[in-house]
Order: structure tokens, then sequence, then C-alpha cells
């Protein structure tokens, strides 16, 4: 295989456009005749709507539609349940509208339609809605209360599901162990906050019978056959795109939103085009979160740290509704062991419901906080044992010749966690390098002495990715040359155009400017599944490899029946079909898929040569020969992964902290990215810096806070603190590539990764940093008055 | 997050201005530079009948030097101000105070003016003002008033500016050549406001003692506050490790018992207060001129 643009770093081909402002986003889209829609949301987080008075909205001039649940029909059923599991006992997933009972602040609880959104949301303020409001679920503890206050009243003790598994005999292990700890370890709520809110147009063509919708959405394959199935429409009448979309994070794979139900309904019912842009408030209180879950952990290791078993009991934050099923939890206790040999290890989770907005998975899905928890063993064993940090982790790796590793559970794709190769000290030996590990003691010292807190931090996980069930593409050679690729997934700004682009690229003979690769459009191509899971790149880069490689041997057939020649001796290379050692004779790519497709007429300067040219005529018999399996140069592949491939990488960062203020800013940062064989390194660092900078954000700004009454009070960008460029220290990224054995290219998935150790290494610099005042963290996230609280805690406490 | 319907009108001379507020009262808000009010009328927030938007208003875009003071008119904007190398020369505090408001682009639009108006307890600007004991010029169809800074703030984004009346300049008084200032700030991120920010100006004596202190703090309570018993511990000393830490301990109780939000406890700002408080005197006193004959 020719490899010339796999691994370069090629520059981004979507930039120039998205640079110049020719994104093409949903709110971009303005149709003819096209009205707006806005939600009014409950105000509430528990409780029973006695009234709905919409007359005065039904009155004001350009409003169109008030809709209620009543209105809906048939349309009025729970959204579907997306992951089914046997331990989710009690699933519950919300209704597009509120119909008698609301369980978290922004609930859909009806939805205006008028001639633009400003009106609609005047009548919004005249809808009267009258709640009998009840105790709220607010917190897991409260959850958690016996006989307290249900999110669901059928759901008893808000208990939607319990999952244990074993592996080993933690038990007797636990029985005979020199050192057994016990900690509880707490991650707070957080969000994805995409710099675009979702949003939906939708537009009904009576005269087709064809919906078709515009969503900014991670899946629109999947959106596309439930709205068919909703609204009877065959697939083929309902088309669902996703243009450019400003970031997903997770939040977007999420389906259905209520609004990917309510306004092509709407949409049907007033046979005009309907667009219903989210806004920041909204998405603050209506978009899936993630990250809450509190952790009792146990655990046993030896003199010399070697971790010998955990138990890990955790409770996780579903929200109102858990429409992703258990997904998130199963990827915690799969991910805690991490790169370590665990042979014993137990694990436990309750899954419960809040009034609170639903959780889904959002960018590290429930990794974030294994990572947490593993990594805070892992720095207390050193602690305990009077170790350096990186030797316990060192001595507890699983080694390059343990693969494939299987950790002996269930993973989220029901396949088993089975890592298929790593090399995790190599991470490890550069990230020493990259950070001057060594030297850092005396940095640290010299500090000290002039009243400065300098910390250390390490951070390092094993990432499952590149899950199935499978994705497909199509792969297309045009007339002029250029290369049409088409494929189920979508991207929010993960450059596939440009990987796609490299897959193909090599196979063709081509560059990668010459491959128009489009993404998530359902009429471009009809099978997949979404963009999620870190898995685009493997399993959608596959199926375009796949397809390409077919599409190869294609072009090599055609071009050895117009040269006379064997195909085995023809080369593709620079957009030109040749007869190796003889480049004379040559065609260009386009000119063979011209002679490809036996019309009786061709158009354009690629056909016209062509027709000069001295090349064998057609053999006898059909225009079309059998082995060729149809006309053009096309071909689609589909590739279905046996189970996840395992991405890993170590984090480091030097930090300083403000003994008074508790300010902490990062002095260095360091990240070791292990995903298999590179496509492209430039992108895979973009994808490493975004997830820091997104893992700064949780670990040290972002916080969503619920009061008592399940109101969100920081549900702005005033007080939910993005980190800026001028708080994301620059990064030092360094690659380690160990191919994956389990698909075509070698590759594992990367969209995650950064933002997976962050919060566990920013605990870890944190107790290192104040050191001398004895703390430890067990909280995330964390802003400086809560750590000046736990300082001052520590100082009036004896030191651990 | 679209503003209700409103009416909006665009003067271009002050005297239409004056009579548009007298006209509509209590139903008419003000449009500057627009970086608080817009957002708080697209939250309905706000809601007013009609809004008069003074940006075209030329007479009132200019900053003067006056001998007793810098006069900044209402539709100067922040950043004019701020890369004024007159300013930057004769005021560098104002200009270090002005840096501190959100980014770039706020400031491009954000006036002076505004943000006074405004009177966020948290912002820069109006503690500024109140440090310096400076005032402000407001007009009306009925005549015009200058308010003392110590009179104008009243609370959380209140002021004792009537309807019908328009800031139209704000006056911020000059230092003494031998005045050491020093501006400190704590906020989460680059650009956000201050969970609580600090300010000294220290004129030292013939004898290098402190012979007056102007300290002021922001977001620890309703409104600017100007702190005179911290100010009283450091008159005519020469702000030796004592005096720090009686001022520091002093500034604790510049926090008000609600100042409890998302992002910090009333501890915490005490705490914050306290150690802010001792970083700009430090600061202040080591930038002040000594003066002849002091040693
Ligand atoms: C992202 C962001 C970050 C920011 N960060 C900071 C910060 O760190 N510190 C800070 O101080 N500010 C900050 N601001 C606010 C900014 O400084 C505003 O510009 C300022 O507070 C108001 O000035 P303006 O000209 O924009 O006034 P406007 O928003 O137009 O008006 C504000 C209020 O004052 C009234 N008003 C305005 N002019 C007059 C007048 N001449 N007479 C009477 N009433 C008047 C208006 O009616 C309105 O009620 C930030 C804003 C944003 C959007």
């Amino acid at each position: 295989m020719a490899t010339r643009w796999f691994g370069a770093p090629v520059q981004r081909l979507e930039d120039p456009r998205l640079l110049r402002g020719r994104g093409n986003y949903v709110d971009d889209i303005d149709l003819p005749e096209m009205l707006h829609a806005a939600v009014l949301r409950s105000t509430q987080a528990r409780a029973r709507i006695v009234s709905i008075d919409a007359s005065a909205a039904w009155s004001l001039p350009g409003v169109h539609l008030v809709l209620t649940a009543q209105d809906l029909g048939e349309v009025l059923e729970p959204s579907p349940l997306l992951v089914p599991h046997a331990a989710l006992t009690q699933p519950r997933t919300q209704l597009p509208l509120a119909r008698d009972t609301v369980r978290y602040v922004g609930e859909a609880v009806a939805l205006v339609v008028a001639d633009d959104r400003y009106i609609a949301e005047d009548a919004l303020d005249l809808i009267d809605v009258e709640y009998e409001s009840f105790p709220v679920v607010h917190s897991l503890e409260v959850a958690s209360i016996t006989d307290g206050p249900l999110v669901h009243d059928d759901v008893p003790g808000n208990v939607a599901a319990h999952l244990a598994q074993t592996v080993g005999d933690p038990d007797s292990v636990f029985a005979s162990a020199p050192h057994v700890l016990h900690e509880t370890l707490l991650i707070d709520r957080g969000a994805a906050m995409p710099m675009e809110c979702r949003g939906i147009v939708a537009r009904w063509d009576a005269q087709d019978s064809m919906l078709t919708c515009w969503i900014s959405t991670q899946g629109p394959l999947p959106i596309r056959n439930g709205l068919a199935a909703i609204f009877h429409l065959p697939e083929h009448k309902v088309r669902v795109v996703a243009p450019d979309v400003g970031g997903g994070f997770g939040t977007k794979i999420m389906m259905f939103y209520p609004e990917e139900v309510l306004i092509p309904f709407v949409a049907m019912q007033l046979g005009r085009p309907v667009k219903w842009i989210e806004d920041r408030r909204e998405h603050f209180i209506s978009a899936n979160q993630e990250r809450s879950q509190l952790h009792e952990v146990e655990y046993a290791f030896d003199d010399a740290g070697i971790l010998l078993a955990v138990r890990d009991t955790f409770l996780h934050d579903t929200g109102a509704y858990a429409p992703y099923g258990i997904i998130v939890p199963i990827i915690t206790a799969c991910t805690l062991p991490g790169p370590y040999r665990l042979r014993h290890y137990s694990s436990e989770f309750t899954v419960l419901y809040t009034n609170k907005v639903p959780v889904s998975p959002y960018r590290g899905a429930g990794r974030p906080q294994a990572v947490f928890v593993m990594e805070r063993i892992m720095d207390r064993i050193a602690s305990e044992l009077h170790l350096d940090r990186l030797e316990v982790r060192a001595r507890n790796f699983i080694s390059p010749g343990e693969f494939p590793w299987d950790v002996g559970l269930v993973y989220q794709d029901g396949g088993p966690t089975k890592y298929d190769s790593g090399d995790y000290l190599a991470g490890l030996d550069k990230l020493k390098v990259l950070l001057d590990y060594d030297t850092f003691p005396a940095l640290q010292a010299q500090a000290r002495s002039e009243g400065r807190y300098l910390g250390i931090g390490v951070g390092a996980y094993v990432e499952g990715t590149g899950i199935g069930p499978y994705e497909g593409a199509l792969v297309r050679v045009e007339s002029d040359g250029r290369v049409f690729v088409s494929t189920g997934v979508t991207t929010q700004g993960q450059a596939h155009i440009t990987t796609f682009a490299q897959i193909v690229a090599d196979q063709l003979g081509i560059a990668p400017d010459d491959v128009m690769v489009s993404t998530g459009d359902t009429q471009a191509f009809n099978w997949g599944v979404g963009t999620y899971a870190s898995r685009a790149a493997t399993v959608a880069g596959s199926a375009i490899h796949i397809a390409a490689v077919k599409v190869r041997e294609k072009a090599k057939m055609v071009a050895a029946d117009l040269f006379e020649a064997a195909p085995e001796d023809i080369e593709l290379a620079d957009g030109k079909v040749f007869v190796r050692d003889a480049p004379h004779r040559a065609l260009t790519l386009g000119q063979v898929a011209i002679s490809s497709n036996p019309l009786r007429y061709a158009y354009g300067e690629n056909a016209r040569t062509l027709m000069s040219m001295k090349l064998a005529g057609p053999r006898p018999g059909p225009a079309l020969p059998e082995e060729r399996g149809g006309p053009g140069l096309e071909a689609s592949g589909f590739y279905s992964p046996p189970h996840g491939s395992f991405a890993s990488g170590i984090h480091g960062a030097i930090i300083e902290v403000d003994p008074v203020t508790c300010n902490v800013t990062f002095v260095k940062y360091a990240a070791v990215h292990d995903c298999g064989r590179v496509i492209n390194p430039m992108v895979v660092e973009g994808q490493v810096h975004g997830g820091v900078a997104q893992g700064i954000g949780g670990a040290f700004f972002e916080r969503l806070v619920y009061d008592e009454e399940g109101q969100i009070i920081n549900a702005s960008f005033m007080d939910y603190l993005l980190p800026t460029a001028a708080e994301v220290p620059s990064l030092l990224v360094d690659h380690v590539e160990t191919p994956s054995p389990l698909n075509p290219l070698g590759v594992k998935g990367a969209g995650e990764a950064g933002v997976i150790p962050v919060p566990a290494l920013f605990a870890s610099a944190i107790d290192n940093a104040l050191a001398p005042f004895g703390i430890r963290i067990r909280e995330m996230p964390l802003h400086p008055s809560r750590l000046y609280e736990l300082l001052r805690d520590a100082k009036d406490k004896p030191a651990l | 997050m679209k503003p209700p319907r409103f009416r909006y009108c665009s003067p271009r001379i002050l005297d239409e201005a004056l009579v548009l507020l007298d006209q509509y009262g209590e139903e008419i808000k003000i449009l500057a530079g627009g970086q608080s009010f817009v957002p708080l009328l697209n939250m309905r927030l706000a809601a007013p009948a009609y809004i008069v938007d003074i940006n075209h208003i030329s007479e009132l875009h200019y900053f003067e030097t006056e001998p007793d003071y810098l006069a900044i008119g209402a539709i100067a904007r922040q950043r004019q101000v701020e890369r004024s190398v007159l300013v930057q020369e004769k005021h560098p505090l104002l200009v270090e105070v002005i840096k501190h408001i959100g980014h770039m682009q706020i400031r491009n639009r954000g006036t002076v003016v505004g943000s006074i108006a405004h009177a966020d307890p948290a912002a820069e600007l109006p503690a500024l003002l109140t440090c310096l004991d400076g005032e402000v010029l407001a007009q009306s169809m009925h005549g015009e008033r200058v308010i003392k800074a110590k009179d104008f703030f009243a609370g959380y984004l209140s002021t004792t500016l009537e309807a019908g009346e328009l800031l139209t300049e704000v006056r911020f008084p000059w230092l003494a050549r031998q005045a050491g200032w020093s501006f400190i700030e704590f906020a989460r991120r680059a650009g956000d406001y201050a969970l609580v920010g600090a300010m000294a100006v220290l004129t030292p004596a013939l004898d290098d003692t402190c012979m007056s202190a102007n300290i002021a703090y922001f977001g620890v309570a309703g409104s600017p506050i100007r702190a005179r018993a911290v100010e009283q511990v450091l008159i005519g000393t020469q702000l030796d490790a004592h005096t720090l830490d009686a001022a520091a301990g002093a500034a604790r109780d510049v926090v008000g018992e609600d100042m409890q939000d998302v992002h910090a406890t009333v501890e915490y700002r005490r705490e914050l207060a306290s150690e802010l408080t001792r970083r700009v005197l430090k600061q202040a006193w080591a930038r002040r001129e000594q003066l002849e004959g002091a040693q």
C-alpha cells in the first residue's frame, strides 16, 4: 500500500471555507415562507401540571400554532430507549412535550410557532402554566434517601439500574492483603457546551411527500429511520442532513430530543418550513449533561506498590430520564482498571434518577470519573509507601508482551473489554522527558524556598474507542478525476474531511484536495450509525479504505482492458493510471472513470482526449462485463470491528498554587498519546489540545450548580466558566504508535482522549503542590473558593 | 433570547435626547455601548417601551483634561481612553483599571460613562470613581447637577440618577504627583468580573509617612466600597509589617454578609479582600515618590 498521505500533517481541507465564514450551519439555512419556533420549558424541577392556558398566546398576532402534549396525538410517545440493557430494569425516557408531570427545569411543556422568533418568545410569556410543585430530588444524596421523594412515582428508590461485575476473586485478596484503604470520591456535573447550540430546520414538501430536516446532530441516519417510523413515511422520503456542526462532544448524539420530533411535526402540520434554534439559556437546561458520580472505593496493595485488588461501588446520576441507557456507568466500570494489571476487581453501580437534565455521554463519557478514581489510587499507594508516583505506575503497567489483555468485563458494545495493543511504559518515558520530570524536585524545592508552591501531577488512562456495530462508505470517481466519498458518520470539527481524503488519496494515487467528502446526509449515504465513541476514523475510516481499495482494483481492471495489459501491471499515481514501467501509456483517473461507464456519449475535455487516443476497443459481448460489477469507478465498503480498539495515553502537568487565593495556574502541560497509527499528526494534536482545554474546564472552571429547587444557578457563560486561551497553557504533545490489529488501517480513536486524564492529573498536581499541608483531593471539579476550604481544613488537621 | 418589542430613537443632539427622556420618564432606557444593556434586554430582564440610543450624539464624544480631573463624555469608548497617549501619561491608574474590563471587543463598544451608570458592584470603574472621590455630571431638561461618587452609587445596579436625567460626563480626579497606586483584582478568568478587587492610592508626607490613603474595593458588597477604616490604619505610618497586618485584618469587614455566590463564599471573599489589601498596599507604597528631604 502506498502511504504518501497517511501519516502526513495535511492541512485541514475544511478550514478555508469555515474560516472565511462560508460554513453552512443550521441557522444559516433560510427557506422561503419559513416560520420560527420557541419552546416553553418547565420552571419547576418536580411538579404536576395542573393546567395550561394558551389562549392569550394563540391570539397574539403572528402566532401560527401553540402545541401542548394533548395536540400531539400518536406522536406523544416516549423517546426510544437507545441502548437497552438487562440491568436497566426501570428505563424511562422523555415525551416530546410533558403531559401531566415535569421532572426537570427545562423539560419541554409547549411549543409556539410564529412569524419570527421574537413573536414566538412573546407568545411564550403569555402561556400560563399552573404547577403543583413537590420536593425535589436535587442530588444523589436525596435520590438515595429511603422513602424520599421520587422522580418517577413508579420507580422505587429512584433506582433505574443496578449492575455488579466481578473479575478474579477480590474478596479473598482483600482478606490477606498487606495494605487496604478506603476512600470516597466525588465527581460533579458538567456539560459539553458546543459553540453551536442545537438547531433544526424542517421542510415538508407535500408535492413530493418528502420530509427534509437539517439538524445539528451527530447521528442523522438513526434520526431519519426514527422519523420515518414516527410519521409513517418510507425511509427514502425522509432526508436528514447534518450540515456544518459547530461541535457536538456527545451532546448531539442523543436522540430524540423533543424538538427533533416536534419541529418536523409542526412543519408537516402547517405545510411551511419551520426553524428552531436553541439559545444558550435553553441549552443549559435542555441539552444533556454528564459526569456526576459518587464512588466508594476500596483497594488493596502490597509493599512493592503492586495493586492487588479494587472494589468500587458507585452511584451514577442519570438525571430525570435514561435515554442512553447505562452506557456511561458501564464505560466507567470498564475504564477504571486502566493501563494496570488488575486481576481482582469488583465493580458495582446503581443508576439513580434525579430531577435534573438527563444524562448521556459527553466527551470522555464516564472515563474521566474512572480515571480520577484509579489515578487517585495510584498516587495514594505512592504516598503511603513513599515511592515515586511514576514508578508505582510503571510497576503496575501491563507490559507490551501481554496483549491482547482481557480486562474481564463486558464493554459498552456488548463485546469484551479486551486491549488490542499498547506500550504504556514507552508513553511514560516520553512524558518524563517532556516534563523534565527528574529535575522537577529541585525546581519545586527552589520555589518553596521563595514561598511558591509548585506541583507536578500525572494521569494515565486507557480508552475504549472505535466500537461497532459498523459504518460504511461509498467511493466514486467522477469524470473530471475527482473522487466523491460519502459516509453515514458526521463531522463536528474533527477534520474528517481531511483524514478521510488522505485515506482515499493513497489508494487512488491522487491528492487529498481531489477528494470530496460528504458526511451526514442520509440522501448521500444510506447506511451507518453516527459519530460518537471516538469511532469515526476507526470504523468509517476503515470502511472508506475498503471501498477505495475496491475502486482501485476496478480502475486497474478497466485500464488493463484499454491498454491490453494485465491488471496487476497497472499502477495509480499522481492522478494517472498507467502501465508499470511505461508511464507514457497513461490515462487520467477521470478518463478511466469515463471508460468504465459505457454511455453512447461522454462530455468534457477528458472525454474528448479519450476519443483521440489509440486505445483498445470494447471487447465483444455485453458493454458492461459481468466481472466489473456495474458501471463507473464506484464501490461501497463496510467495516464492522470485532470489538473496540483501546487507545491510551499519559498526561502530566506542572502547576503553581497560590496558597492564599488558592488560584491555580499551569506552568507546563505535556500529553503523550497512543491512537495506533496516526493518519494526520496535526489533526490528532488538535484533538488532544481541544480535549485538554475541555478537561481543564471540567477540572477547575466549569461546574453546573443546581440549587435545592433543582434550578441551575449559573446557567450562563457569565457564571459557567469555559476556559479561554488565556487559561489553557500551551501544550507539548508526543505520540506512541502501537498499531491496532483489529482494523485494516491500524488506527484507534483519538477524539475523546484529551479530556480524560485531566481531573486526575489536576488532583495529583494539587496534592503534590500543597503536600506540606497534607492535602488530599477527593472531588472534582474544584474552584478556588472550594480549594480554599479544603486547604483550610487540611491546615486544621494533623497531616495524613 | 430575543427582546420584547420596543421603540427605538436615535437623536443626533443632546437636547433631543433630553426631551425624549423627559417625555417618557420611567418607560425609556438609554443605550450606550450596549455591553451590559443588550444582554439584559435579550434575556428579558429589561423591557423598556422606548430606547434612546445616544451613540450618535457627537457632542458627548470626548475626553478632556481639566485642572482637577479628567472629564470623559458619555460616548467615549473604554478602549479609546485606554489607548490615549495623553491618558496613559496623565492617569496611568485609570488605564490600568480599564485594561481589566472584559475583553478588547467589549471595551471597543463599552463606554466609560455606561459602566458608571450601570453601577455593577463588581465593576472596576465605579470602584475607581469611589476610590478617587470623583464625580459625575447629570443633565436633564430642567438643568444639570454634579454628583459625588459617594452620593451616586445606591446599591446593586442602582444609582441616584433620576428619571429624565442623562449622565453626560464622568470626572476622574488626578493623582498627586508623589502618590503611589496599585490596582489588583482576583477574577476567575482573564476578562471576568472580579470576585474581589482592590485599589489603593497612597500619598506620602514630607517625612515619608502615609499622609493620605484612598482605598476601595469591588465585588464585596452591593456597591463599590471606600474603606475608611483601612485607610485610618495607615495614616501616619510607614506601612511596616504590623500596619499591613492590621490593614489586612480590617479589610475583612468590607465584605458584606450576603456576598455568597457560585464562585465564592463570604469567608473566601474576606480572605481575598485581606490578601489583596496587603498586595495593593505594598505595591502602592513601593511606587510612591519620596519627597525632597525624606530619607
Ligand atoms: C463578555 C463581557 C465581559 C464584561 N466584563 C466586564 C468587566 O470585567 N468589568 C466591567 O466593569 N464590565 C464588564 N462588562 C460590561 C462592560 O464594561 C459594559 O460596557 C459597561 O458595563 C456598560 O457600558 P456600555 O457603554 O456598554 O453601557 P450599556 O450597556 O449601553 O448601558 C448600561 C446601563 O447603563 C445605562 N446608561 C448607559 N449610558 C448612560 C448614560 N449616559 N446615562 C444614563 N444611563 C446610562 C443604560 O441605560 C443601561 O442601563 C462586560 C461585558 C461583557 C459583554
